[in-house]
């Protein structure tokens, strides 16, 4: 096993054509004409080499949903997908409201190794909205957590909110704001307009969205505190969001693959893999999120990556449980949706899916881009690739995904996460090799 | 016909036919003899997740007058509580050999899950779907409107001119879908009546005129007044204050009744909740069509079953 890759004539984001060398888990060199004694060459010609992907959003599952998906599964279906750091959100069985439940995910993603793991802690006792977990406990654990979220379920009550948000203050922490007004959704099904009027499916409508972030934007700007909002999906949430970056609000945002290529007219199908919260919206609203994501309004995309076993999908549409695997599919969807449209361009793509999902993180180890000296987190994409996606293509436990059957463009080659490979040749490498390379490179560190 | 999953897919022409069809079987239903051969061997399960006597029976006794053997199958409460999925459940009655599998589900799409799963290659028949369809019981209302307008020479006609007032809860009503689309097909104009808070928030595709007053609405003479049943429930949401107001400004009151040209067809799926929605004399005037809306459903029901069960069953 090689310690040392040699990726040549790879272009970078900004096009600048360039071999790129990682040594000891680190970008080494960059520069054209580069050799590196003992390598493993990895002919990129033609494809892009982006800065490790990471995604701010992910559903792990374990412990408690090992059904579902697991660390090891996840942070697999992570690394086919060209990421290389996945934030796990703490709705698992025991929620991760505590030091100890981070620090186990934070540990099994050590041991898989696929992925740098960073668990996301729970807003509130057991999501339960009522009162505040141990947020210090989490922040000074080994986890180091600064993202909370209840995602899942919103934070509603306005007191509890504004709390959470003063109180992440002192360690530089974020609320992440799962934003769905309860009232307003109970029982919905699917985005409430012209589709839920004829199929006679409770409606999910905008307003629920849209008055959550408005409220929490003016909270955060009370306390003056720094806010995340979860899974963007409407054109109005976009038009509250850019009023309050204008003000000056520290608000960031997300939007998920998924809602920046498909629309409602799918759930006419009555096909449960359409079936995610916040539920597919009208195209307008595709649309719009596409235009907040390339003007900045939308600050990143991040998958939601909701793997759920078959039986939860394979059944009529008011049994079937929310959520879409996103984590294999995820650059191809970004490619088809805004960057073939020109929306975006694959700087923009760095930024939306590596370098600005790590600053909202606060981690430091992901997202300082194709420099030399950073940790060798590298993506290797081929743009040209177009595939059938299918089973074959995702590597999580999950199969909910909606693309089955649809044609994605590009494909991911490699994955170099702390400079050792997780994928080569569009292949996952072994699970005992990974987690191999990735205990000699803890051991490296001490 | 493959499957009879709502009115929304059906055309002119096949919605005439399908009344056609009624037509001969209601004559049957003249003989001494009720009974005919035609579905002899094949087997029609009922299978219904949700309380429904008046539908079932009317599948069972259609079913039977056709010399179908008849299986009910009642699984109360939705399948996840009860433990067996919906895939499980069908599954089921493909090994048992089921040929149509006639279904009531609380779940809108239910039906057309069942349809396009692969699960089971039985005729799927859409008995009610959560707040989506319920194409029987809209083809059983065209088929009794056409009736009263033209008698004996309804075979092969539509609805061209007539105006149809539905009056009611909308929003959760699977009746008035149906019947905004079939009637519309027809060629009817539809008008439909109901609090704002009972009709769904976007209605711009629906091919009707959405009316808040019913009496501006009955002032139009309508050829036809249906009346929806109401849950008296919803006001707990908030729908509406109570039921004294409902019936105030949305129910069919003696006062409403008599104010009606005498030849209008008054109209209720049933079950009624006389003195809410519908008033007595209402429900019991010469210009209810409320028995026989149950005895052309018998008709309408075999008529289905005929088209699904005999000749080819392309799609």
């Amino acid at each position: 096993m090689t310690n040392t890759y040699l990726i040549s004539g790879a272009a970078l984001p900004d096009g600048t054509r360039t071999d790129i060398v990682l040594r000891d888990g680190v970008l080494a060199e960059l520069g054209t004409g580069l050799s590196a004694a003992g390598a493993q060459r990895i002919d990129a010609d033609g494809l892009v080499a982006l800065p490790g992907l990471v995604d701010l959003h992910t559903h792990l599952r374990e412990p408690g949903y090992e059904q579902s998906e697991t660390v090891l599964t996840g942070t697999q279906a992570a690394a086919a997908g060209g990421f290389t750091a996945v934030f796990a959100m703490a709705n698992t069985s025991p929620v991760a409201d505590t030091a100890g439940v981070v620090e186990q995910e934070l540990s099994l993603g050590e041991q898989a190794g696929y992925a740098t793991v960073q668990p996301i802690g729970a807003v509130t006792v057991g999501l339960a909205g009522e009162q505040l977990a141990e947020l210090g406990a989490m922040a000074s654990s080994r986890a180091r957590v600064r993202v909370f979220s209840d995602d899942g379920a919103c934070v509603w009550d306005p007191v509890l909110m504004r709390r959470a948000l003063e109180y992440v203050k002192s360690f530089d922490g974020v609320i992440a704001q799962h934003a769905q007004e309860p009232r307003l959704t109970v029982g919905a099904q699917m985005n409430e307009g012209a589709v839920s009027g004829e199929l006679g499916l409770t409606g999910w409508p905008a307003v629920a969205e849209e008055s959550i972030i408005a409220r929490d934007v003016l909270l955060a700007e009370h306390v003056g505190s720094s806010l995340h909002i979860c899974h963007v999906s409407t054109a109005g949430s976009v038009d509250v969001l850019r009023w309050a970056k204008a003000r000056g609000i520290r608000v960031t945002a997300e939007v998920t693959p998924h809602h920046l290529l498909l629309d409602e007219e799918l759930v006419r199908s009555f096909d449960a893999r359409y079936k995610v919260n916040p539920p597919l919206r009208r195209r307008e609203d595709v649309l719009a999120l596409r235009e907040a994501l390339a003007d900045g309004t939308i600050d990143i995309v991040a998958t939601d990556h909701a793997p759920h076993p078959v039986e939860n999908k394979d059944c009529e549409w008011d049994a079937a449980a929310n959520g879409m695997v996103g984590l294999e599919s995820a650059l191809s969807v970004v490619h088809a949706s805004v960057v073939q449209t020109g929306q975006l361009n694959w700087t923009d793509v760095a930024r939306v899916l590596s370098s600005e999902p790590a600053r909202i993180g606060r981690i430091t180890s992901h997202g300082q881009g194709l420099v030399v000296g950073a940790p060798g987190h590298v993506t290797v994409y081929d743009p040209s690739a177009s595939r059938a996606f299918g089973t074959a293509d995702l590597a999580g436990k999950g199969v909910n995904s909606p693309y089955l059957g649809r044609t994605l463009p590009g494909r991911v080659i490699a994955t170099f996460h702390s400079g050792f490979a997780t994928v080569l040749d569009g292949q996952l490498r072994p699970a005992d090799e990974v987690a191999g390379s990735a205990e000699q490179r803890m051991a490296a560190r001490v | 016909m493959r499957h009879l999953l709502s009115t929304r897919d059906l055309d002119q022409e096949s919605a005439v036919r399908l009344l056609d069809v009624a037509e001969d079987m209601a004559d049957t239903q003249q003989r001494e003899v009720k009974k005919l051969p035609t579905l002899r061997g094949k087997t029609v399960v009922n299978l219904f997740f949700e309380d429904s006597t008046r539908t079932r029976i009317s599948f069972e006794a259609a079913s039977k007058r056709l010399s179908a053997d008849v299986i009910n199958f009642s699984a109360k409460g939705s399948s996840v509580s009860k433990g067996e999925s919906l895939k499980d459940t069908a599954q089921t009655l493909q090994a048992m050999g089921a040929d149509a599998v006639v279904i009531r589900h609380p779940a809108s799409g239910a039906p057309q899950t069942l349809a396009t799963s692969g699960w089971i290659d039985a005729g799927i028949l859409n008995a009610g779907d959560g707040t989506h369809e319920h194409p029987t019981q809209a083809l059983l209302d065209a088929f009794t409107i056409r009736k009263r307008v033209h008698g004996i020479a309804s075979r092969g006609r539509n609805l061209d001119g007539l105006s149809v007032t539905i009056v009611g809860d909308i929003l959760h009503s699977r009746v008035a879908r149906s019947n905004v689309w079939l009637l519309t097909t027809l060629g009817a104009t539809v008008t439909l009546v109901a609090p704002p808070t009972l009709v769904p928030v976007d209605t711009r595709a629906w091919p009707v005129t959405i009316s808040y007053d019913l009496d501006e609405a009955l002032a139009a003479g309508p050829d036809v007044v249906m009346m929806l049943r109401i849950q008296g429930e919803r006001m707990r949401d908030a729908f509406f204050p109570n039921s004294r107001e409902y019936s105030r400004r949305w129910g069919l009151d003696d006062g409403r009744l008599h104010r009606l040209d005498p030849t209008t067809i008054v109209m209720h799926p049933g079950p009624m909740n006389r003195g809410l929605e519908i008033s007595a004399a209402a429900a019991d005037s010469p210009m209810s069509t409320v028995r026989e809306q149950v005895t052309n459903g018998v008709s309408v029901r075999m008529a289905a079953l005929y088209l699904l069960l005999s000749g080819d069953r392309e799609n």
